[in-house]
């Protein structure tokens, strides 16, 4: 698959895995690999924040930092088709130095506004590492630009991915955004929000048979096609998440709007999923679905799944959904060869996973994907293994592969079964790994 | 307002410069950023990262390090990987963070290099300059640390070139400029057909061998500004002549061969170039080439000689002195460039400029890597050997 350039210095480069996999019986939690140097894999699939705050309708972003910076978001925004809605101001040296941070982005902001052929009725305004680290004054930013366009709903993002290990991370802070811009109105009993996906809940998730099922009304920002349409998810009594990353921002708008925020975890544990909609029940003050045939169709999928697969290694990573392990212990239990986990570090969610996945599958391997040796380990020859998600297909080089990022709007009983389709779906029909991998923003032109 | 773009894109960094210049030299490369940098240039700026192995990461600096100055887990990651992974040098390449925070690039590598026995380099660019000033310093600086002062002697690996002929190298070819479409191939070509022997194209496609023999070469052929500093480095080192120009279509490449040959003989440092006189005072060119300025200036002399209308460069990167005409003009901004497109007959751009474009003006589309990254590259041109996907639109 690669081919090498000039030949290294003083020795070979390694590129056998064996010398960095782990056996999760001896793994540690949550980071079962020394952090360091970070290689970045060509799997381009997960969304960033210049795709996600594209969700709302009709707005317009604004990012003002480093042309280093500056470089990923726009080509984000114009492979996308959105540089419409995309501009920029270029933080210089000189910026850094003169202390006149703020008023660069207030001017910015007011030229790039100026220059509309459309007034947008919201923008967001990126700020970045450097902004924080002058400590600028967002706040007057803020109030200073909503004096002069009245007429717009401004709100604050962050690309500063340096504040990642401290507190929210951009992603977090990002899908919390996405919500600052509603305001308060009176709230219905009989609606809902689902807050903080990047995809469309499916229609056919046990989440979408409950609210609809019991008469609710369903927000959700994918289905919002005008900025009129995105105000009304105000009027939700309720906000449901279930996107890790998103948990956070529900409880902002729960202090903000008023309604009630509820977390139900991402999981293919028929327990946990059932215990998640029993508490969603409760909470909604509705009957707890019948899940019976949907526990008996699950069963009768994985056995269907496990004759089509056999004993063909599966191989898993981390982009696939928020519960890799999760995964591979549901597969696991099955009668699946699951071989690898291709995941960095492990989220809290996942300890219990982790800790039966020790106990009862000590072999189980897992493997980095930003290690620097992972430069070396993608398989020179396809490998004849099924790979659930973009990196796990790419450094085991099949074209036999689930493409599918974050979940992908899945939930509940209907997220393992459809997961299982489409293991027999990529078991029977290879797809052109190499091109749809290096695609950014998996499924974004079709959200926007 | 200058700094702004309402709709046109971003040109690389001078971070990515650094990692695309040094991409096929063996090395390890470490932009010394949070997050982010790595995606955007293996993404965007580097059409060779699925295909070709090279030793490109991020430090993955976090608030703290930065905070509390701890430069100490820099060097100790970047040693740990470097004994690993046994680069054959190590460069560190600056951006927004460490240029606020003073990071000592030059006393990190120096530190680095005392540590793990591997010769390294730091590059203090802040991500705020276009990628070729980092490549730019990237080749210079490799010029001055690896190319050999006696190119004639030693052995194994550093003998001379088994060339026939004089030789000359070809200075700032990365895919940033030239994709991977075949235009390193054409220069070479060229090369060999102006009658000089190709010693070493910096650096796509030479071994990093035959880059330390650089020195021997009679002259240098410098087709974008990212040659321009190993260029100054190697006529300091060895006196080596050399031509700026990017060599395409037949009239041109007739002017740059004997261009090349008078630098060879006389030992001249000169610009290859076509300034067409005519049109009244104040009579702006017809036509406009936007882009980087060597290539663009080469592309815009190339129509003028073939076709006879008068053409401008807009410069929208870094570019020496002296190599741009009185018809050209260096813009880097948006609204530096919207004044400039008024009147013109015909723009030629990338993509990603056309909506700043007067409707009544011709666009020809001339995707570029260094603007519009991978979205255009299956349209990228090699235009060395012939500029009719040019001309036959105008």
């Amino acid at each position: 698959m690669l081919r090498r350039p000039g030949e290294p210095g003083s020795g070979s480069i390694m590129g056998r895995p064996e010398e960095i996999m782990t056996p999760i019986g001896k793994a540690s939690f949550p980071e079962p690999f020394r952090q360091g140097l970070e290689y970045s894999s060509p799997a381009r699939g997960p969304w960033n924040i210049a795709h996600t705050g594209m969700l709302i309708p009709e707005a317009h972003e604004i990012f003002i930092c480093a042309a280093s910076c500056l470089r990923g978001v726009v080509l984000s925004a114009a492979e996308m088709g959105t540089q419409e809605r995309f501009s920029t101001v270029a933080v210089r040296e000189k910026d850094l130095l003169d202390g006149d941070m703020e008023e660069l982005v207030i001017d910015g902001v007011t030229d790039i506004i100026e220059k509309l052929p459309v007034r947008p009725p919201a923008v967001l305004v990126y700020t970045s590492c450097v902004h924080h680290f002058t400590g600028c004054d967002l706040d007057m930013i803020q109030r200073r630009i909503s004096e002069r366009f009245p007429d717009i709903d401004f709100v604050d993002c962050y690309m500063n991915p340096i504040m990642r290990k401290s507190g929210l991370t951009p992603d977090q802070k990002m899908r919390a955004q996405l919500y600052a811009l509603l305001h308060k109105r009176p709230l219905r009993p009989d609606a809902a929000a689902i807050i903080g996906n990047d995809f469309p809940t499916d229609e056919a998730s046990d989440l979408m048979e409950l609210l609809k099922g019991n008469g609710l009304k369903v927000h959700e920002i994918t289905s919002c096609r005008t900025y009129e349409e995105y105000q009304e998810m105000a009027e939700s009594s309720y906000y449901i998440s279930y996107y890790p990353a998103a948990a956070a921002g529900g409880e902002i708008l729960e202090k903000r709007l008023g309604g009630k925020h509820f977390y139900l975890p991402f999981s293919f544990d028929g327990d946990e999923i059932e215990a998640g909609f029993a508490a969603l029940s409760s909470f909604l003050g509705v009957p707890m679905p019948d899940f019976s045939e949907k526990r008996a169709a699950v069963k009768h999928a994985l056995a269907q799944t496990l004759e089509t697969v056999g004993s063909t290694p599966v191989v898993i990573d981390y982009t696939f959904c928020p519960r890799p392990l999760g995964l591979a212990r549901f597969l696991l239990d099955a009668g699946f060869c699951v071989e690898r986990v291709y995941v960095d570090c492990i989220s809290g969610e996942e300890k219990r996973d982790f800790v039966y996945l020790q106990e009862n599958y000590p072999d189980l391997t897992l493997l980095p994907t930003i290690h620097p040796k992972m430069r070396f380990m993608a398989q020179e020859n396809p490998s004849r293994v099924l790979a659930i998600g973009q990196k796990a297909a790419f450094f085991m080089n099949t074209d036999h592969f689930v493409n599918v990022v974050e979940g992908g709007g899945m939930l509940g009983y209907e997220a393992a079964l459809r997961t299982l389709a489409l293991m027999r779906d990529a078991f029977l029909h290879p797809k052109e790994m190499k091109k749809l991998v290096q695609e950014k923003a998996l499924r974004c032109e079709g959200c926007l | 307002m200058k700094q702004t773009a309402r709709i046109i894109s971003t040109y690389s960094a001078d971070v990515f410069g650094v990692c695309s210049a040094l991409y096929e030299l063996g090395g390890m490369t470490v932009m010394h950023d949070a997050s982010g940098c790595n995606g955007t240039y293996s993404t965007h700026d580097e059409p060779r990262w699925y295909d070709m192995e090279s030793m490109v990461y991020i430090s993955a600096l976090t608030e703290m390090e930065a905070v509390m100055g701890d430069d100490e887990k820099l060097v100790n990651d970047i040693a740990a990987a470097a004994a690993d992974l046994h680069p054959r040098f190590i460069a560190i390449a600056g951006t927004p963070i460490p240029a606020m925070t003073g990071f000592d690039f030059e006393g990190a590598a120096a530190l680095i290099e005392q540590r793990t026995g591997i010769p390294a380099f730091g590059f203090a660019t802040t991500g705020m300059n276009t990628y070729v000033r980092g490549a730019s310093m990237a080749l210079e600086a490799w010029a001055r640390r690896f190319v050999r002062r006696d190119p004639q002697g030693g052995t194994g690996v550093a003998r001379s070139w088994d060339t026939e002929g004089p030789a000359a190298n070809i200075l700032g070819v990365t895919p940033i400029d030239f994709s991977t479409n075949g235009t390193d191939a054409s220069l070479r070509r060229f090369v060999e057909k102006a009658g000089f022997c190709v010693g070493s194209v910096w650096a796509m496609g030479s071994d990093p061998r035959e880059m330390e023999k650089a020195g021997e070469a009679k002259v240098n052929l410098v087709v974008s500004a990212a040659g321009l500093g190993a260029a100054a480095a190697l006529r300091e080192m060895f006196g080596t002549p050399y031509v700026i120009c990017f060599p395409c279509g037949e009239k041109m490449q007739n002017a740059a061969a004997a261009r090349l040959q008078e630098a060879a003989q006389k030992s001249t440092v000169s610009v290859c170039r076509s300034s067409l006189s005519g049109g009244k005072e104040g009579d702006v060119p017809p036509v406009a080439v936007i882009g980087e300025g060597v290539t663009s200036l080469g592309i815009a002399s190339a129509i003028e000689m073939e076709t006879g209308l008068r053409t401008s460069v807009l410069c929208a990167t870094e570019c020496g002195s002296g190599i741009l005409r009185d018809t050209d003009a260096v813009t880097p901004d948006e609204d530096d460039i919207i004044p400039q497109l008024k009147g013109r007959s015909v723009i030629i751009a990338d993509p990603l400029y056309r909506p700043i474009c007067p409707a009544e003006a011709k666009f020809i589309s001339l995707p570029s890597e260094a603007f519009s990254g991978r979205m255009f590259r299956s349209e990228i041109p090699d235009l060395v050997p012939d500029l009719g996907y040019i001309t036959e639109k105008l």
